[in-house]
């Protein structure tokens, strides 16, 4: 039997972005069991509720994640609002749904690029990046931020989008979605990209289901589970499908993602083309009293929005399952058996985000 | 793994093209940086028209507005400011804006005060007497 010897995996390392710490268990060179730890950016964002006013509240939920931010904000003002009975106005539900969407490209074309780098691709992380800052510009236009768009109100949004701005956002998303067909076809195609991810880090729908997984590490191994076919928001009215793989290794990861990317560009499209006219907000009177549990579709997989009122300005709870925080015990179980050459490119495979995780 | 299936250069169009192509990034600061309309820079205020309510201190999600209706001043701590706009969207005489651009970076936090007009809400009613 050969030797074991225990070798630290982060928290500061090359191809992660946010700190994670991996005791790897290694025999020679395999990896025989892995030991995460988080904690290295616990904020106590969600203690903070107790402080804050519920609508101050808003603008804290959307800084747990710089890269989730819309989300995070949506998912509060949703749950807030089921406690308060508000129905938001359908344009307002279009809009929440348009940024959304607009995220997800915005993740995806990041952790694209992040992939890429990683497998030290770096004209392909470039190429990725570039694309995503057209929709960054997108943002920076409609809501005045690039990263934190502050758009997100308990009641529906703060700012609309006019015709002009609208169809800059439809003819961006366009020209988007004939610009990634060469990226795509890179990262379906090349050898370089295929030797490294094909195989690699198998995970079997029943390990999934077992494990916990969320988003498209779920969808990869043949789960067809996607929040957003719940009809939240503006969802009922658009043509979701949930984009799946069996195959369950790394590149069948790469393929939802590349294609749920393609996905949310036509669904940008599609809800500008159905954005009906009216009011953006409903005024909100009273505080909220009662408890609710929201649960939407992240870029990263499914994140739960818990939030308990007493009645009073100040929620009483507020709770918040980040997908990473779900992914991270099947990641686990992705490391066992492999190299430790693998292991970084393994780790990013789930799209961690720990800002959000510890929140 | 089927390598019958797979490629190499796939890539080498595109990086070619990017090889000639211009920049993708603005040539700053030769070219000077553009804002859109709507960007979130900084807070700015139009103290004639402030009253001195005090809703943009208590909307501010991080306690940047300090207003002192004793001393007649409305001040901001800009390193703490976070841009939300919370303050912005509560003023009730709209006096508070976001300006594209940022401020000035610097090594200490600054708190940077404005004199606002003497107050001009008009003190509350007197509470009726409690009928006993």
């Amino acid at each position: 039997m050969a030797k074991r010897s225990i070798v630290p995996f982060g928290p500061q390392h090359p191809v992660l972005p946010e700190p994670i710490h991996l005791d790897l268990v290694l025999e020679d060179e395999t990896v025989v069991e892995a030991i995460p730890s988080i904690g290295f950016i616990h904020r106590g964002l969600e203690k903070l509720v107790e402080k804050k006013d519920f609508k101050q509240y808003v603008y804290i939920a959307e800084r747990v994640c710089g890269i989730c931010s819309c989300g995070h904000g949506m998912g509060y003002c949703e749950a807030v609002e089921h406690v308060m009975g508000i129905e938001v106005p359908r344009r307002a539900a279009y809009l929440r749904t348009i940024w959304m969407e607009m995220s997800r490209v915005h993740s995806h074309l990041l952790w694209l690029g992040l992939l890429a780098d990683a497998m030290g691709f770096e004209s392909l992380f470039m190429e990725a990046w570039r694309q995503r800052e057209e929709i960054l510009n997108l943002f920076d236009l409609t809501t005045g931020g690039r990263i934190i768009f502050s758009v997100n109100c308990v009641g529906g949004v703060l700012k609309d989008m006019d015709s002009g701005m609208l169809r800059a956002v439809a003819d961006t998303a366009e020209r988007l979605e004939r610009e990634i067909a060469p990226l795509t076809k890179t990262f379906l195609k090349e050898y370089t990209v295929q030797s490294r991810l094909k195989e690699l880090g198998v995970l079997s729908r029943e390990q999934a289901l077992l494990a916990g997984a969320v988003g498209p590490m779920l969808r990869a191994s043949g789960e067809a589970y996607d929040v957003r076919m719940l009809g939240y928001s503006a969802y009922q009215e658009l043509h979701v499908e949930p984009v799946v793989r069996r195959e369950g290794d790394s590149y069948a990861r790469c393929e939802v993602r590349l294609e749920e990317l393609a996905q949310s560009l036509r669904l940008i499209r599609e809800a500008v083309s159905k954005i009906p006219e009216g009011p953006i907000a409903e005024p909100v009177k009273g505080n909220p009293g009662g408890e609710y549990f929201m649960r939407i579709e992240q870029p990263r997989g499914e994140a739960i929005y818990y939030v308990k009122g007493n009645g009073t300005k100040n929620l009483e709870r507020f709770r918040l399952r980040t997908p990473t925080t779900s992914n991270i015990p099947p990641m686990v179980d992705l490391l066992k058996g492999c190299q430790l050459a693998d292991v970084p490119l393994l780790v990013l495979t789930i799209d961690p985000c720990i800002s959000c995780t510890e929140r | 793994m089927d390598l019958d299936k797979v490629k190499v250069f796939v890539y080498a169009r595109a990086a070619l093209k990017n090889l000639v192509s211009k920049p993708a990034t603005v040539d700053y600061p030769a070219k000077p940086a553009e804002f859109p309309e709507r960007m979130r820079g900084h807070i700015e205020i139009s103290p004639w028209n402030c009253i001195g309510c005090g809703m943009c201190m208590r909307s501010c999600p991080p306690g940047a507005i300090r207003v002192d209706r004793a001393a007649d001043t409305w001040s901001i701590e800009r390193f703490d400011c976070v841009q939300c706009g919370s303050c912005v969207n509560v003023c009730p005489k709209k006096c508070l804006s976001l300006v594209s651009g940022y401020t000035a970076p610097g090594e200490k936090k600054r708190l940077e005060t404005v004199m606002i007009p003497a107050k001009k809400v008009p003190p509350r009613p007197a509470a009726k007497p409690q009928d006993v």
